[in-house]
């Protein structure tokens, strides 16, 4: 067997999203207007970036890795893009 | 007596079922789409039954509906998508840039399951009753009205798209890490290229295809607003994610194909294919510029104008690459020693009809044109000619070409000619006239249409009996082959490239020796004899 460290750094991490869920629930409640969604979804980036840092151990890997992973936050950004442009342009 | 090979080396199904051999697994998945093709055919052939009499006489408008869903369903998702790549790719890849196996060689596997599973839930649709919602899902059709099995079709779609996944993901890692010594990127034959660049498509294209499904599955089941304006959706956003995927998913079809095209031709004209970084490189684009496009698929949707005009242009630039393309393949046969065995007679059969299906997609491209035409047999001719005539042609041509290396067994070369001519006929006669009925304005999708539109259904129906006859015939002389052809030497085409340099059929671990690459791929001497990669 592979002798594993203990995954500290994984309870942690996963203490971190859950403290973060508790955050937008209440946070959900306070009456903002158009804050609530921009609060929400500015925490939901940094849980992302915990998942991808931590759990998909982005933080170890090297140059090409990065890249891809890169490459698949730049596509969803394509779908974002081309896709609003439609919606915020119809007649 | 043949040498210790991979098919040899042991006979138990426990040895097939639970391989990591990627050359078994090519096989596992090559019996399983001979088995999905004949079944979306068996649609097909009913449908253009129907299609030759104006009028109804062999099925309802609702069973129709269920044909034409289930030939696009299998047809896309069981058969193009997987073909080239899960096949021939998975048998060549390895041999090609001289590795033992794939990457990741249970992830393979598990693929392959993932693969069987996906189409066992899609063929359980069929017999609980079949799906009517064409093999798009358009909502709000797919999520308020239609009355079919649609949770459970796209639930099949959706696992198959993890078999895509991983598949794209074994190749990518592979390509990168499993070449063998002096094969640099610029060494690398077009057909790694071409898989290379497909495989990026499938990670990045096919999540989104498996989110748009599960957000079908949410409205429907549980109502929650997504696409249905009524309780807060919105109803193009459906079009939007489909079509983000299965735009790429176009050039998940067809870049393969161009892959094996590149092999074909050189092989047969004896030549170095001309320009070759020009055509790596397209690749490349076409796989990255082929995300940019989708909305040509929405210009009478209700998408804005904006919209519309940016996709219009965009899907004129995806063009390019392609069309460099076809101009370097015809320019390596100038001057070349051209050979018309079977697998040229394929490739130069996908030139011809890859172009009529290229230029016939810049018609479908023009705002104006495309409002005439939408939803007209002349989208239907457009993409048979990109599918069929371009990726099937394709992966025929492929499969005629490495037959002897992955069975180890010589066809007969005169069937093989036959039916590529046939196929090419029988296809033409049965496409054809589909452009003219959509000019003409007969929409698709109807098994009924008025009696002036006949003549040319006449025709594309007997096409189809020619071309259902073609695709019939590899089955009984490959087949044939299989256990009476004469044995194949390791290097039938006398080709240059490294999965010709091991026996045929390969070893079990491929080469006997680390092949050590000296030069670039498709080197010909100046009297055409092969220079092998690694000699
Ligand atoms: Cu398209």
């Amino acid at each position: 067997m592979t002798n594993w460290p203990p995954p500290l750094h994984l309870v942690g991490a996963w203490l971190a999203l859950v403290a973060l869920l508790v955050l937008t629930v209440s946070l959900a409640h306070l009456p903002l207007g158009a804050f609530n969604a921009a609060i929400a979804m500015s925490i939901g980036a940094v849980k992302a970036a915990i998942v991808a840092a931590i759990f998909m151990e982005l933080r170890h890997r090297d140059a090409t890795t990065l890249i891809f992973a890169g490459a698949g936050l730049f596509w969803l950004g394509i779908l974002l893009w081309l896709g609003m442009m439609d919606f915020l342009t119809r007649t | 007596m043949t040498d210790a090979n991979y098919l040899n080396a042991e006979y138990s199904l426990r040895s097939w079922f639970f391989t990591t051999d990627h050359k078994r697994i090519a096989i596992l998945y090559f019996a399983s789409l001979i088995l999905f093709f004949f079944i979306g055919g068996a649609a097909a052939t009913a449908i253009r039954i129907e299609l030759a009499t104006p009028q109804a006489d062999l099925v309802s408008s609702d069973m129709y509906n269920r044909l034409f869903t289930m030939h696009g369903i299998i047809m896309v998702w069981f058969f193009l998508i997987p073909s080239i790549p899960n096949t021939l790719g998975n048998f060549i890849v390895p041999l090609m840039i001289g590795a033992r196996d794939l990457a990741f060689p249970r992830l393979n596997l598990l693929s392959w399951y993932l693969f069987m599973l996906g189409g066992t839930v899609t063929l359980f649709t069929v017999l609980a009753g079949g799906i009517d919602t064409g093999w798009t899902f358009y909502t709000p059709f797919s999520t308020l009205y239609s009355n079919s099995y649609v949770a459970v079709a796209v639930t099949g779609v959706f696992i198959s798209g993890f078999s895509s996944i991983l598949t794209g993901l074994n190749f990518i890692v592979t390509i990168h890490r499993l070449r063998a010594p002096g094969l640099t990127w610029y060494r690398l034959p077009l057909f790694i290229w071409s898989l290379y660049a497909t495989s990026i498509i499938l990670v990045l294209a096919t999540p989104v295809l498996a989110m748009t499904l599960v957000l079908i599955a949410v409205e429907r089941l549980l109502g929650v607003g997504i696409f249905d304006p009524a309780i807060g959706g919105d109803p193009l956003l459906f079009q939007h994610l489909f079509w983000f995927y299965s735009h790429p998913a176009v050039y998940i079809m067809i870049l393969p194909g161009m892959g094996v095209i590149n092999e074909l031709i050189s092989c047969f004209s004896r030549k170095a294919v001309f320009g070759y970084k020009f055509v790596a490189w397209a690749s490349l684009a076409i796989a990255a510029v082929g995300f940019l496009v989708w909305g040509h698929h929405m210009f009478v949707s209700g998408q804005s104008l904006l919209a519309s005009l940016v996709f219009s242009f965009m899907s004129f630039v995806v063009a390019v690459p392609s069309a460099i393309k076809v101009f370097n393949w015809t320019a390596t046969l100038h001057k070349g020693s051209i050979h018309f065995d079977a697998p040229m007679l394929y490739a130069l059969a996908f030139i011809g009809l890859f172009t009529i299906g290229g230029l016939t997609g810049l018609f479908l491209a023009c705002l104006a044109y495309d409002v005439h035409a939408t939803d007209t047999y002349f989208v239907v001719a457009h993409f048979h000619y990109i599918m069929v005539g371009g990726m099937v042609t394709a992966y025929f041509g492929g499969l005629h070409y490495w037959w002897p290396k992955m069975t180890g067994r010589l066809y007969s070369e005169y069937w093989a000619r036959t039916a590529a001519v046939l196929i090419f006929f029988g296809f033409n006669l049965t496409f054809f006239p589909q452009f003219v009925l959509g000019a003409e304005g007969m929409p698709r999708r109807y098994h009924v249409y008025p009696p002036e539109f006949q003549v040319w259904n006449v025709l594309s129906s007997g096409g189809a009996t020619i071309l259902a006859v073609a695709y019939l015939l590899p089955l009984f002389y490959l087949g044939y082959s299989l256990f009476f052809g004469a044995r194949a030497p390791a290097n039938p085409w006398n080709a240059p490239g490294l999965e010709w340099q091991t026996p045929s059929p390969p070893p079990e671990h491929n080469f006997d020796q680390q092949p050590i690459v000296t030069r670039p791929p498709y080197q010909y001497s100046p009297d055409f004899k092969a220079e092998p990669q690694n000699a």
